[in-house]
């Protein structure tokens, strides 16, 4: 039979993140390469301070609406036109933007790279935003808000970040815009907000695989000829909580057959100095299969398929949350165990297995993390939005590997906050409201949805 | 050392084979590009291999491969790999089971003994507690996944619709509750003995290995365990190339948006017509050029969404699905009207060169940039080794893409596009399913 000796780890081969090239193009736009040849294929990535945070009030969802619009209309071709011509080359462009930037991604065969870095900049750097697309865009953009109300796990995502933070938070309204917001978006809005923020000094290309630094600056420097020059200010954020209480809210959804789950409270900002031990201190809590919430809610309870526990790093402090889809019967047993385990996690140094575990995990995965052109892209991109230092991943892993017990029951201590806990169920009210009541969450408020 | 000779026409993935003596078809690709390795396996055993009164058991049996076995621990399988540095998984589709870790190079052992060891002896480690917990947890996933998702219900409903009763296809692959709540542990034992058998596996490694190191592992954790007695064939899997008649199906459900899936019977994965079926699925509803994109979504604006997809079946029929969103202002019958119509132009007149070329350039850089994957390639070495015994067909795939023609494309959609085989699954928001006639317009359909 097979062998009872379970096998010992070879010695390791070392590896390092891909070497990479950063300098500031005359124009003033920021070119980031990695050359990386495996297979013959490259990522081109375009990042703009352009995000979310920085829609102003009352046109939440504007940044989203103009990176999604910037591909529907050049001076020279329409939006099929774009389409078609990109996709002749095999590749389509993928654009959006997130709180913290807006992005603009293709990859495509080396051998179509020049042609369609040429289409690209010339089409992102002479959008028309054509009424009729803007307008269809934000029909769609409508249609999809209305599909949440249908879809319990998008809408328990919304409803966490609406009662997480104050309403003057960006945070606290959806990254795209709401029903309210986006309707009254206009065509002179996106071409406002385009003119104002896609400019030289707040732009970044990334290339990474199958091309050289000579080659990438060569093509970016001609296809961002006409991209204009300066840059802007990014808004100020407000990312205050919208109650310290403790509070409860179900939104109601007669007959759902699980209880969509989330708790937790604001978190973070991305470039903090106790990154690292709360990146380990979460792997141990909820980050992992192996975490004690998944192992205790899954594997020792059958509650739930999953059960996970993140920090939403972004520039301002994202949330820190809890998420999970019980079934609706066991709502309050479920939620008493995430509970408990905020509480442990707080109470006592972790052992030095979850400690070995949530460290040796990190430190490991680390080079399964850039196989693709595109995870390198987005891996540099990282360092570029959250100005993290040049050697931030050459030293990943070291700092990974230096994080103590101590200083996982420290980052728990300071960036768990079980008091200021919001927790949002959506789920069958009937069934959970009086069971949850019992449970010191603090004030319960239901919603019809 | 890169995977390839500067230019894409001369891309090959190595690919080496070998059988162990108990069966065990094992394939190797190196690359040592960086220190990372992935294991992969493919058992031939999916939910088409079920016995009546029995859904979702393939399934539920992937969530016992990972509560332990002779020499792990329930749950060590994911420790231990994650503890490595490693990531893990395992699928269950119609027609095969996977199971797949990416680690470090330097702990291929471990997971290659891992994946012998509950290969081998799983069950000892079996208890009905675990069973009866992985029961609820798989429950979980039911309602996660299906019963509490807008639109979850499609892939059981439309196996449903579009199979006959009793073809292998036709039932549930996550399965009904009272399936799952009869699986017993001694359906575990017998399940176990007849499809986890090394005559009836692929193992597939890639990425960083050394060829005659990883030999000797896959030959001294895999060669002891015992050849399997064969699996009991499936029936017959053969279908006419269409259904015949119209099939028509309407689902009232929790939605905000009514969506139609459309499905065409087409020609099973590999063949030589389904390349030309997988470029017309992309012709279609592949990204913003497609066909169903730019008509409805852009032009018409009646539909949020549209795409199309194949199954890709490799036994008996595939299946070919277009997937068009409503808008909230479109109609239900507007919606119905408007896809029919694309496809009846479609079927009338064909479509062309310039959209035959764009399909194919796009399926072209995605089998590329996948290709990027040590996990990925390694799956794809198991797919072809288990259905085809052909590993190598990885290398033969941008050619056989790129040798479909418009004329080819064309012929399939005049064989698959017809009114005798088209399957709409219709899915409709609860409220208001009154107002419309569209329950009505079922009935009379068929």
């Amino acid at each position: 039979m097979v062998t009872s000796l379970r096998p010992k780890p070879g010695p390791p081969r070392s590896y390092h993140f891909p070497d990479f090239n950063d300098q500031i193009l005359p124009s003033g736009i920021r070119l980031v390469t990695a050359p990386v040849v495996k297979l013959p294929v490259v990522t081109v990535l375009v990042i703009v301070d352009a995000g979310s945070t920085n829609d102003p009030a009352g046109k939440e969802g504007v940044a989203a609406l103009t990176a999604g619009t910037l591909l529907e209309g050049s001076q020279r071709f329409d939006g099929a036109e774009l389409a078609e011509k990109f996709e002749q080359l095999g590749t389509s462009v993928e654009s959006g933007a997130d709180w913290d930037s807006a992005f603009i991604k293709i990859t495509v065969l080396s051998d179509q790279l020049e042609e369609a870095t040429k289409l690209l900049g010339e089409a992102i750097s002479s959008p028309v935003f054509p009424e009729r697309e803007v307008e269809r865009a934000k029909a769609e953009r409508l249609a999809e808000i209305l599909q949440l109300e249908t879809e319990p796990r998008g809408l328990a995502d919304e409803k966490f970040s609406e009662f997480l933070y104050t309403q003057e938070s960006r945070y606290s309204k959806p990254d795209e815009g709401s029903t309210e917001s986006v309707s009254a978006l206009s065509r002179k809005d996106v071409e406002e907000f385009y003119r104002s923020r896609y400019r030289s000094g707040s732009t970044t290309v990334i290339m990474t695989g199958d091309v050289s630094t000579d080659e990438a600056r060569r093509l970016v420097t001609r296809a961002f000829e006409q991209w204009a020059l300066g840059s802007a200010p990014n808004r100020p954020l407000t990312a205050a909580p919208r109650t310290t209480r403790k509070s409860i809210h179900i939104v109601d959804k007669p007959e759902a057959s699980q209880s969509e789950l989330r708790a937790g409270h604001v978190g973070l900002p991305r470039k903090h100095p106790d990154f690292f031990p709360t990146l380990v201190m979460n792997a141990v809590l909820g980050g992992l299969f192996g975490s004690r919430i998944n192992l205790n809610l899954r594997e020792a309870h059958g509650y739930t398929y999953g059960a996970s526990s993140f920090y939403d790093w972004r520039r301002g402090p994202g949330p820190f949350v809890v998420s999970t889809a019980v079934q609706s019967e066991v709502t309050a047993p479920a939620l008493r165990e995430i509970l408990l385990e905020i509480d442990r996690i707080r109470a006592e140094r972790i052992s030095d297995e979850e400690l070995s575990l949530a460290r040796d995990y990190l430190d490991g995965v680390f080079p399964i993390r850039y196989e693709t052109t595109a995870a390198i892209a987005s891996a540099l991109a990282t360092l570029v939005i959250y100005d993290l230092p040049a050697d931030y991943y050459e030293s990943y892993r070291k700092n990974i590997r230096g994080v103590s017990a101590d200083a996982v029951l420290k980052a728990a201590r300071s960036h768990l906050h079980p008091d200021e806990l919001q927790t949002i169920v959506v789920g069958d009210a009937r069934v959970i409201r009086d069971s949850v009541s019992d449970l010191g969450v603090g004030d319960l408020h239901v919603h019809s949805s | 050392m890169g995977l390839h000779g500067g230019q894409f026409t001369t891309m090959r993935i190595p690919v080496e084979t070998f059988h162990l003596d108990n069966g065990l078809f094992v394939t190797l690709s190196e690359d040592h590009t960086a220190p990372i390795v992935a294991v992969n396996l493919w058992y031939h055993v999916g939910s088409a291999n079920e016995k009546a009164g029995r859904t979702g058991f393939a399934h539920l049996f992937e969530h016992m491969l990972f509560q332990g076995s002779a020499h792990v621990g329930s749950n060590e399988h994911f420790e231990l790999i994650q503890r490595a540095g490693g990531t893990l998984n395992g699928s269950t589709w119609l027609e095969r089971t996977n199971y797949f870790e990416t680690v470090p190079s330097n702990e291929l052992a471990l997971a290659l003994w891992l994946e012998a060891d509950r290969m081998g002896e799983l069950l000892p480690a079996m208890t009905q507690e675990k069973l009866d917990t992985q029961r609820d947890v798989v429950k979980n996933e039911r309602r996660w996944s299906v019963d509490n998702q807008p639109y979850g219900t499609m892939l059981e409903k439309m196996q449903e619709l579009v199979f006959p009763p009793s073809h292998p296809f036709q039932h549930s692959l996550i399965g009904s509750m009272e399936d799952l709540s009869a699986a017993s542990l001694d359906d575990i034992a017998q399940f176990f003995a007849t499809y986890y058998t090394p005559d009836n596996a692929v193992l597939s490694i890639a990425g960083d290995f050394d060829s005659i190191e990883a030999r000797r592992l896959a030959t001294e954790y895999f060669g002891p365990i015992p050849r399997g007695k064969e699996a009991p064939s499936l029936p017959s899997m053969n279908l006419p190339p269409v259904f015949g008649n119209r099939l028509r199906e309407v689902v009232p459900d929790n939605v905000s948006l009514p969506r139609l899936f459309m499905a065409f019977r087409s020609p099973v994965f590999g063949s030589e017509k389904y390349y030309a079926a997988s470029v017309a699925s992309a012709v279609l509803g592949m990204r913003k050029g497609s066909r169903l994109h730019r008509t409805l979504v852009r032009e018409r604006q009646i539909a949020a969404d549209a795409g199309a997809f194949t199954f890709d079946l490799a036994k008996g029929t595939d299946l070919l699905v277009v997937d068009v969103t409503a808008r909230p202002e479109t109609s239900v019958t507007r919606l119905e009207d408007e896809v029919e119509r694309e496809i009846d132009l479609i079927y009338r007149e064909g479509v062309a060169e310039p959209e035959v070329k764009r399909a194919i350039a796009l399926i072209e850089t995605d089998l590329v940039a996948s290709l990027q994957s040590a996990g990925e390639r390694a799956d794809r070495l198991s797919m072809f080794a288990t259905y085809f015994k052909r590993p190598e067909l990885i290398n033969e795939q941008a050619d056989r893409y790129r040798s479909v023609t418009t004329e080819s494309v064309n012929d399939l959609i005049s064989e698959r596009f017809g009114e005798d085989n088209r399957a709409s699954l219709l899915y409709v928001p609860r409220e208001g399913v009154e107002s419309e006639s569209i329950l009505a317009a079922a009935v009379g359909a068929d």
